[in-house]
């Protein structure tokens, strides 16, 4: 489904990124990026390894700070924010190592994260996490460390939306998980996306993504290369090739 | 057996001190990434605290629960202060300002108390012994300390393992960055570690200054012990501090009556052989 077919997509951005430059120390990561996702829309980052997709993510987050560019999210300016406060201004991040926190039990590690919703969506309570996740619910008194991959995925997925975020950056959504796993994970992400939150997903499945996202964006050395919906990038078979090697 | 019985309390009671001292150590260390070299100052501020507040209000029990927020308040000035300012920045920095605040808050207390050693008297009604078997009997206030060191350390348990603040503690202790990225403000909790570290250090010098004399540098034996105990137990852990502290106790304990000759190397001695065996303390992240 293209972000056009969908009811209730408004025109201002739920993300807009403007000339973003970050650096990690003298390497200069992200290259004049500008970068959006519409409200309720679902827009895959792709690209080889070290192109800038996390630290896309991360500037966005506010863990990396950009030395220029502006960052508005819903309209207001989160540019140099720390990460907390642009998580309250409704972001959320699901990072690429799931961040879940060996020392907290699957439940605390949920309840440290629940927070009241700012929209008008339904909102994602521990229950509604645990009917989404019955694997989780199963596993609430164990602790983060004893988890599997896929379950430590399904918490990190699950703690971002008892953030009642507006829109979700989840980064290397299936990596290193098992192929019933990772289809478990990408029919989680249609259903979270249908209740109208934006994501913005990282992977290396091209096919799973292009059947998830209404948008495509592909980064090569900092850069935006691609901004496209799924029946531009199909025809783009040379560009697919040279820049995800597929 | 009187002996031993003898050094397993006072091993206990001196561990349960430093187990407080330490634990604060351990938490701003762990949570933060601070190396505090004043937190010493921070339980001889507890001990002149007691001076002062037993002198005004008569029982050095009202001197505690005066002091605890007093030191509360003084912690989170000291990190608004100065502290906030070294969060990410290399250990050098950290260790060159603590240093000079351990200068700063020795000059603050031959300013305001002198360097005459001076002393808190123990309550009258905690002034006696207590017999333990025919032969043995144990000051009072000694198991007092040790009662209200327990009730403390519980207390922090507590809230370490069944509160909200608790878990934000504990998920810092873990990764930091993701604490904020949920949405936590990283500041205020940090601000609330430290100063409940003060506390703590402060609490463990209220207590014991009716025991010890109170004179200048006392923090700095402390500042040593505690972090011995830190290495031992691990960076960031309370189990491992408090563990490690009832080692410390013990061993200071039992080295000054069985090898007083090696008495002031056996808690390193101990230090070492942890180290050698668990790199990363008893229950620290190797």
């Amino acid at each position: 489904m293209s972000a056009s077919a969908r009811p209730n997509v408004r025109s201002d951005p739920a993300l807009e990124a403007k000339g973003l430059n970050t650096y990690y120390g003298q390497s200069h990561i992200l290259r004049n990026v500008d970068f959006r996702v519409m409200p309720r829309e679902t827009v895959s980052l792709l690209g080889r390894n070290g192109m800038g997709k996390t630290t896309l993510l991360r500037t966005l987050m506010g863990l990396a700070r950009a030395q220029s560019g502006r960052i508005h999210l819903n309209g207001i300016e989160i540019t140099g924010a720390r990460p907390a406060a642009i998580a309250k201004a409704g972001l959320a991040f699901a990072p690429e190592d799931r961040g879940v926190f060996p020392n907290l039990t699957v439940q605390e590690n949920l309840t440290l994260a629940a927070r009241a919703g700012r929209g008008a969506r339904p909102l994602w309570t521990l229950d509604r996490v645990y009917e989404l996740f019955p694997r989780l619910a199963e596993r609430r008194a164990h602790w983060g460390n004893q988890l599997s991959g896929g379950e430590q995925k399904m918490l990190a997925i699950g703690r971002a939306l008892v953030t009642n975020p507006d829109l979700i950056l989840l980064d290397e959504a299936t990596e290193g998980l098992a192929p019933k796993v990772r289809d478990e994970i990408w029919a989680t992400l249609r259903l979270v996306t249908a209740t109208g939150i934006a994501a913005v997903v990282v992977d290396k499945n091209l096919e799973d993504l292009l059947a998830l996202s209404d948008r495509h964006v592909i980064m090569s050395k900092g850069e935006i290369v691609f901004d496209g919906t799924t029946q531009t990038l199909r025809a783009e078979q040379a560009l697919i090739h040279r820049h995800l090697g597929v | 057996m009187e002996l031993v019985l003898v050094q397993i309390l006072n091993g206990l009671q001196y561990g349960l001190l430093i187990f407080l001292a330490a634990s604060g150590l351990t938490l701003v260390f762990g949570i933060m990434g601070i190396i505090n070299l004043s937190h010493g100052s921070f339980y001889m501020l507890g001990a002149y605290l007691a001076v002062t507040l037993t002198s005004w209000l008569g029982d050095i029990f009202l001197a505690l629960a005066a002091g605890i927020p007093l030191a509360f308040l003084f912690g989170a000035a000291i990190e608004w202060l100065f502290i906030r300012h070294l969060y990410g920045r290399d250990h050098l920095q950290q260790v060159l300002l603590t240093f000079g605040l351990i200068l700063i808050f020795n000059e603050l207390q031959r300013i305001l108390w002198g360097t005459r050693p001076l002393s808190v008297p123990i309550p009258s009604y905690l002034s006696g012994s207590i017999r333990l078997t025919e032969v043995l009997s144990y000051p009072v206030y000694r198991l007092a300390i040790a009662g209200i060191c327990v009730l403390l350390a519980l207390g922090m348990m507590l809230v370490i393992q069944r509160t909200r603040v608790g878990q934000m503690i504990r998920a810092g202790e873990s990764n930091r960055e993701m604490v904020e990225v949920l949405g936590i403000d990283t500041r205020i909790l940090f601000r609330f570690v430290f100063a409940a570290g003060v506390a703590l250090a402060a609490a463990a010098g209220i207590i014991a200054a009716p025991v010890e004399t109170v004179y200048p540098g006392i923090g700095e034996r402390v500042l040593i012990i505690s972090f011995v105990v830190v290495v031992i137990g691990g960076i960031g852990s309370i189990k491992g501090a408090f563990v490690g502290a009832l080692l410390i106790g013990l061993a200071d304990a039992f080295g000054k009556v069985f090898l007083p000759q090696f008495a002031s190397v056996v808690v390193y001695a101990l230090m070492a052989a942890v180290l050698v065996a668990r790199p990363g303390g008893l229950f620290g992240r190797a």
